[in-house]
């Protein structure tokens, strides 16, 4: 399992203006690429029922598509992203009680609005708890990528 | 055998395969027939209490199984099965 993520400028802009576009609720998205470096984001809507300040839920039909759309570039599905408002972009204990295995899960930070830290992990094995990754920002997320975002 | 399609994050434990075959009359019995082959999905489908989890939604074909006889829906050779994350998370109350 890889615990390091590299994404571009553009991708890195694109989660913190979706963590904005939302605010004060959670916002969430799938991210795509290969190899450990995302080389487009899936906007998604948020469809928790718990409340979305403070949950995101994508439902099954949302990631159906997700999937299909990283076959689609000839790529994998890496995991998710998804905005804390006014809340660390530490995992909670909701976070670990939903996780999913090799995926990586990239938390922003929002606080009053203004997107912050930028933050990634990894569930252990275990599900014991998470793992922090570390995450690199290249010039470009992908040489192929022609767009990085879909909304 | 019935066809048992597999997410992203379950791969690595089925040989990177996206799909497998299993064996069994019913949903259940087929998962359990899943988790004997490949061991390392138990921890990620069940809790320890052996349910299902909440986050892990099982579909015949295109229904989902809590709309159907949940784990007791009886399966077809030619049905396909997919298990579909729900990805949920969210800041602490």
């Amino acid at each position: 399992m890889s615990s390091q993520l590299t994404i571009g400028w553009r991708v890195d802009e694109a989660i913190r203006a979706h963590g904005h576009e939302t605010y004060p609720h959670e916002c969430c998205g799938a991210l795509i690429g290969r190899d450990g470096v995302v080389a487009e984001i899936l906007a998604l809507p948020n469809t928790t029922e718990e409340g979305p300040r403070r949950r995101f839920l994508v439902r099954p039909s949302d990631y159906r598509e997700a999937e299909r759309r990283a076959t689609e570039l000839g790529a994998e599905l890496l995991g998710f992203y998804h905005s804390h408002p006014d809340h660390p972009a530490r995992p909670s204990q909701y976070d670990l009680d939903h996780a999913w295995p090799n995926f990586a899960y990239i938390i922003v930070a929002v606080a009053a609005g203004v997107a912050g830290d930028m933050t990634v992990w990894f569930l252990k094995d275990d599900r014991s708890s998470f793992e922090e990754g570390s995450l690199h920002h290249g010039e470009n997320s992908h040489p192929d990528t022609a767009q990085a975002v879909h909304r | 055998m019935a066809k048992i399609l597999i997410p992203t994050p379950l791969r690595p434990y089925t040989d990177k395969q996206d799909a497998v075959d299993a064996a069994g009359a019913t949903v259940g019995e087929l998962l359990a027939d899943l988790t004997r082959k490949h061991s390392g999905l138990k921890a990620h489908l069940y809790n320890d209490q052996g349910k299902l989890r909440s986050f892990v939604n099982v579909y015949v074909n295109d229904e989902d199984i809590r709309y159907l006889q949940k784990e007791q829906t009886p399966v077809n050779p030619s049905d396909t099965i997919s298990i579909i994350p729900s990805v949920a998370g969210g800041a602490s109350r």
